[in-house]
């Protein structure tokens, strides 16, 4: 009973969530990396996003967690699970990966990685405390159309530049087959 | 339990007590609708339907859950393992989380959050994710196309449904579902808001794939489709998903258009269930009122029909707030 009292302080439980969360990121972007088979890849993902999704809770936003889970779990892996079960079938032998590839997809990952630990370097990080936790719709509203207009307008030309790739890219496989 | 107190704070112990209420009303929930869904359509087929078991065969469901029970778990030889024994708890995990912000009274609430609507749509969404899971990996034809159908079906009527949820939550200023319910302390929203009623009403058919949007399990054609090669407890537990699915939609809709737990003499937890169940009652008169759509057909009236509307009551919703 003193061992699990020991164990029951906020503390313990913090951390205990915190590194479940950061090992459930961490392995499911081991099997979206790594497995051969396809689905498999997107459900890595998947577990990899809500253990983003958990980050964001641990830091005290639930509103961008939330939102994590319904965007990119809820929508955006169903939807390439839609375009993967609509492309070639998986029962077909899979080619072996290229090295060329790999060490492409290295090369980027490790350049984000680089850019990444810059900019997280050049920050001034304020404790979760100190910051305000008004989440009430209009003050994400206000922010969403001042401080962050430009970023939600980005967002949008990469969905826009994604749909027309689509687009492309379906247009292409019908005229060949 | 002192430790427990200490340790976790009277929020932790009344999660834990929470957490029990939610998982025994959800299988008393669940054996209480299979029975009602039996009544009632039997009834409406004027017959009587079950009625050896217990006074008019109210006891059926449970004798049906023990044999459920009971059953071998088979699983076929060509499955794709992992994914095939993880879908039904993946299908039941959220259905549970989202008990945690529904308002049955003023007080029975296991936790107000600031975010309680999106978190139920946030979770309600994962279901998908698990009939595709489900389908997929059975490696069955017939579980495939169920699962594609339900993906297509469930992507195209979550928009619409999302964007309704928005003109209420316009019209509130909050998230909050306790606030949702204050806010029609005077009157109910389904009053000012018909027609998002209307829309909520059928993308919540759609996406709790009932009849006539139940094309993911459409049994004349697709044999049980996502769910043809899961036998005993495992297919139990999408049931189960399924008819707490319905619950769900239909307490978000008491939450948004019918005044929560709103109602004269009654305690408002009553009046909450009875409003709960009066819309699951109209779910189910849709079952033997509409035969199911063409695929084509649904999928169109979901973006070339619905998505428009539910854009025009937002734009109504706003133009509506700035001028009054």
């Amino acid at each position: 009973m003193n061992f699990l009292g020991s164990f029951l302080t906020p503390q313990g439980v913090a951390t205990a969530a915190f590194f479940m969360v950061v090992g459930m990121t961490i392995v499911g972007a081991l099997i979206a990396v790594a497995a051969r088979n396809i689905f498999h890849n997107v459900l890595g993902l998947v577990l990899a996003l809500i253990g983003v999704a958990g980050l964001f809770l641990y830091l005290n936003s639930p509103f961008v967690a939330l939102m994590e889970i319904l965007i990119y779990v809820g929508a955006i892996c169903i939807a390439i699970c839609f375009a993967i079960m609509l492309s070639e079938p998986m029962y077909l032998p899979r080619p072996p990966r290229k090295l060329t590839k790999i060490l492409g997809a290295a090369a980027g990952a490790g350049l984000i990685f680089v850019f990444l630990f810059l900019l997280t370097k050049k920050t001034t990080w304020v404790p979760a405390a100190q910051r305000s936790t008004d989440w009430s719709v209009t003050t994400i509203g206000h922010y969403l159309l001042t401080n962050y207009a430009l970023i939600f307008e980005v967002v949008s030309l990469l969905l826009l530049v994604a749909m027309l790739g689509a687009i492309v890219i379906a247009r292409g496989g019908r005229g060949s087959s | 339990m002192d430790v427990l107190t200490h340790s976790l704070g009277s929020e932790g112990v009344r999660m834990i007590v929470g957490l029990i209420g939610v998982i025994a009303l959800v299988s008393v929930n669940a054996l209480f609708l299979i029975w009602m869904e039996r009544k009632v359509a039997a009834h409406m087929q004027l017959r009587p339907g079950p009625m050896e078991v217990g006074p008019h065969g109210a006891i059926q469901t449970v004798c049906d859950a023990v044999k459920l029970m009971g059953k071998e778990l088979i699983t076929p030889e060509e499955v794709d393992k992992p994914i095939y024994y993880l879908a039904p708890i993946v299908v039941f995990l959220p259905v549970l989380l989202t008990f945690l912000v529904i308002p049955f009274s003023q007080t029975m609430v296991i936790k107000d959050l600031n975010v309680g609507i999106i978190l139920i749509l946030a979770f309600s969404s994962l279901s998908v994710l698990a009939i595709l899971m489900a389908g997929w990996s059975s490696k069955n034809k017939y579980s495939v196309f169920g699962a594609i159908r339900s993906v297509a079906q469930n992507i195209a009527y979550e928009i619409p449904l999302l964007i309704t949820v928005m003109s209420v939550i316009l019209m509130v200023g909050s998230f909050k579902l306790t606030d949702i319910v204050v806010a029609q302390s005077r009157y109910w929203f389904i009053l000012v808001q018909p027609l998002a009623f209307i829309l909520y009403i059928i993308c919540a058919t759609a996406e709790t794939n009932r009849t006539p949007f139940d094309l993911p399990e459409a049994e004349s054609e697709l044999v049980a489709g996502f769910h043809t090669e899961y036998s005993g407890m495992r297919f139990a537990l999408f049931f189960l998903a399924e008819y707490t699915n319905m619950f769900i939609v239909s307490a978000v809709a008491t939450v948004l258009f019918l005044g929560g737990w709103h109602g004269p003499i009654l305690p408002g937890a009553i009046w909450f269930l009875l409003k709960v169940y009066a819309l699951i009652f109209l779910i189910m008169w849709f079952r033997w009122t509409f035969p199911r759509v063409r695929f084509d057909q649904l999928v169109t009236f979901a973006w070339k029909i619905l998505i428009p509307l539910s854009f025009v009551n937002l734009l109504l919703t706003a133009l509506a707030l700035k001028i009054f």
